[in-house]
């Protein structure tokens, strides 16, 4: 880690070699020397807040200390644009797109826009999400490769938002999803990129005892009984009352605790009134702790999560579910719905334990708590399954192996 | 100290998922995409999963097997295909052609069952990968043992277990380079032995350091 002269710690590439061994970062390392120079594009929406700014915030510099020139360029646009952006992504995810059909000529005209404005000229562009995709109107004959990254469920579009986008999506040269689940037939290459958590962040970085106690102090939870924990938005699709309803099952057989922590109840109507409900129906138990945290609550939720006996994802529909592995990271034994991406990170029986229903959500925590050995394997499981698949250093990994497939370069 | 008149060279291998246009949603589906997906197909679900899925000594030995388990729940057909052993096939096609019988005896044999909707498709993937020098070389046995202790999961896959198909051979490249240019055939052969189903990579690793341990001690 290097500290600069203004006291901020900047990670650097060795930092995940002292965690993940020396004999990965030098691998990354050679798999990188072939793309010394090379220059790559990212493009995508927003500079902050949401899941791939995220990951573009940690992947761009690991890139870099690589040798990889690599520029990140985040689109401008007005708030009608965005709104129709939004719209598309609610539809793309198989909502309903009740916008006027003037909205695609809005777009298209912010994508042009964006086209005059951005240089669109490495060897490797990479486009992230439907936002942007029309910028590939600036390819052009023998110009470099152009790479669609979605990072939503495009299984079950709206026919006439696909229909919109899909011509464009066909002019890359391949398409990223992060499970075969998510992905459509396409006459173009899709592969597969898992989304990734980092390590090293504050929200998954190893916490001292000291400041993990003082967090449950904090929140007047007990860190001696066991503490089960789901970390969502208050949001009806994250069942915040199914988990309340499974943790009451578990209570008549374990003297337990619940934490429910998550955010958004502030900026989103609908959000607080889930919230208000889940209050109600936990009754002023003292042993269910509803928290609304602001957003700069990283350290705080990392917290809650190592304090956890058990982590909950009990999910009616799900992204990936970056918390599902956050939760595995830190070798939690997890239980969490078999929806969207969680069963390719929670593996039954193997990395976690699957549920359908509320009973069984509440049957699977009580095997854990009478299994804690059982418990421990498959926290121990689940981060090697992390270690391997979805952490930052794979994806940076994944990224090298399509840009050294592009250029053909020693193919098995 | 035997020098070797070949230097054992680590490379890595670095893999991409492809995603397919084909899927199963039930056996005979299963059985039809076996017939027809490409060999980096087979080797993918096979070959790789077990890489993919190192750290689990339990299940995984083959993707078809747990999809077959996990999404068909047909227990004694998820058996036979976990139990055909990738060390016994040095042709992708051989593999293929096993796996189909497999899957098709049991189709033929229980019709109906083979025609009941799973929990879930099997999409069919491809491994794209390519290989890099990782700059390390071994020239005697006490080299050998200080590269294989710092080799990555990648690395030490590539070498241990998908090196049959490239080398054709009932053999990986330790034992290969251990017997031709070191003459240690036993140590090769106690190398080989080594079960890939039941060790994880790290357990395995350890194992070798173990066996050329033992030889350096001789």
């Amino acid at each position: 880690m290097t500290i600069t002269a203004q006291g901020i710690r900047l990670i650097r590439l060795d930092d995940y070699g002292q965690l993940l061994g020396e004999s990965e970062v030098a691998e990354l390392r050679a798999i990188a020397a072939p793309l010394r120079g090379r220059t790559v594009e990212m493009v995508n929406s927003t500079a902050v807040g949401g899941g791939v700014a995220e990951i573009l915030n940690r992947l761009v510099p690991v890139l870099e200390e690589l040798g990889l020139a690599v520029r990140w360029d985040v689109i401008t646009g007005g708030n009608d644009f965005f709104e129709i952006t939004k719209a598309f992504h609610n539809a793309l995810h198989g909502g309903d797109y009740k916008m006027p059909p003037e909205s695609f000529d809005v777009f298209l005209a912010y994508n042009e826009q964006n086209r005059a404005r951005l240089q669109l000229d490495a060897e490797f562009i990479v486009i992230h999400d439907p936002q942007p995709s029309a910028l590939i109107e600036a390819r052009r004959e023998g110009s470099g490769h152009w790479i669609w990254r979605c990072h939503i469920d495009l299984s079950h579009p709206h026919p006439a938002v696909w229909s919109f986008l899909e011509p464009y999506v066909l002019r890359y040269d391949g398409a990223l999803f992060s499970s075969p689940e998510f992905s459509r037939q396409l006459s173009i290459p899709q592969y597969l990129f898992y989304p990734c958590i980092d390590p090293l962040s504050e929200k998954n970085r190893d916490l001292e005892p000291e400041y993990v106690g003082s967090v449950l102090e904090h929140f007047a939870i007990d860190p001696k009984r066991p503490l089960l924990t789901q970390i969502s938005r208050f949001d009806r699709l994250k069942d915040p009352l199914g988990v309340l309803r499974a943790y009451q099952i578990v209570k008549r057989y374990f003297d337990c605790q619940l934490v429910l922590a998550g955010g958004g109840a502030a900026d989103d109507p609908e959000g607080g009134v889930v919230l208000e409900e889940v209050r109600q129906a936990a009754q002023g138990d003292p042993d269910v702790h509803i928290l609304d945290l602001p957003p700069w609550s990283a350290l705080e939720i990392n917290a809650l999560q190592q304090a956890s006996t058990i982590i909950i994802q009990k999910s009616l529909r799900e992204g990936f579910g970056l918390t599902v592995t956050e939760a595995l990271w830190k070798k939690k034994p997890t239980v969490a719905s078999a929806v969207g991406g969680i069963p390719t990170q929670v593996i039954h029986k193997h990395t976690g334990l699957l549920c359908h229903s509320v009973e069984g959500c509440a049957y699977q925590i009580r095997f854990l708590l009478s299994n804690p050995a059982i418990a421990e394997r498959l926290g121990e499981q689940g981060h090697q399954h992390v270690r391997e698949h979805f952490l930052i250093t794979s994806n940076a990994r994944r990224y090298l192996t399509l840009f050294l497939h592009l250029l053909d370069f020693r193919r098995i | 100290m035997k020098v070797a008149a070949q230097p054992f060279e680590f490379v890595t291998a670095t893999y991409l998922t492809r995603i397919g246009n084909q899927k199963a949603q039930n056996l005979f589906e299963l059985r039809q995409g076996l017939e027809t997906c490409s060999d980096a197909s087979i080797f993918y679900h096979t070959f790789q999963s077990l890489g993919r899925y190192h750290y689990l000594t339990q299940g995984f030995s083959s993707d078809f097997a747990q999809w077959v388990l996990a999404a068909c729940n047909r227990p004694s057909l998820a058996e036979e295909l976990a139990a055909l052993d990738i060390r016994d096939y040095i042709a992708v096609a051989d593999l293929r052609r096993d796996l189909d019988k497999i899957v098709g005896t049991y189709c033929s044999a229980r019709p109906e069952d083979a025609q009941q909707a799973s929990f879930e498709p099997f999409y069919f993937c491809e491994a794209i990968g390519v290989t890099a020098p990782l700059g390390l070389e071994a020239w005697n046995l006490e080299e050998f043992r200080r590269c294989i202790e710092m080799l990555s999961h990648a690395s030490f896959h590539f070498h241990f277990i998908s090196s049959r198909l490239r080398l054709q051979l009932r053999t990986n490249d330790f034992s290969l380079w251990l017997a031709d240019n070191l003459g240690l055939e036993s140590l090769a052969k106690q190398l080989n032995r080594i079960d890939i189903y039941t060790n994880t990579v790290e357990t395995a690793k350890a194992r070798i350091v173990a066996l050329v341990d033992k030889e350096l001690a001789a």
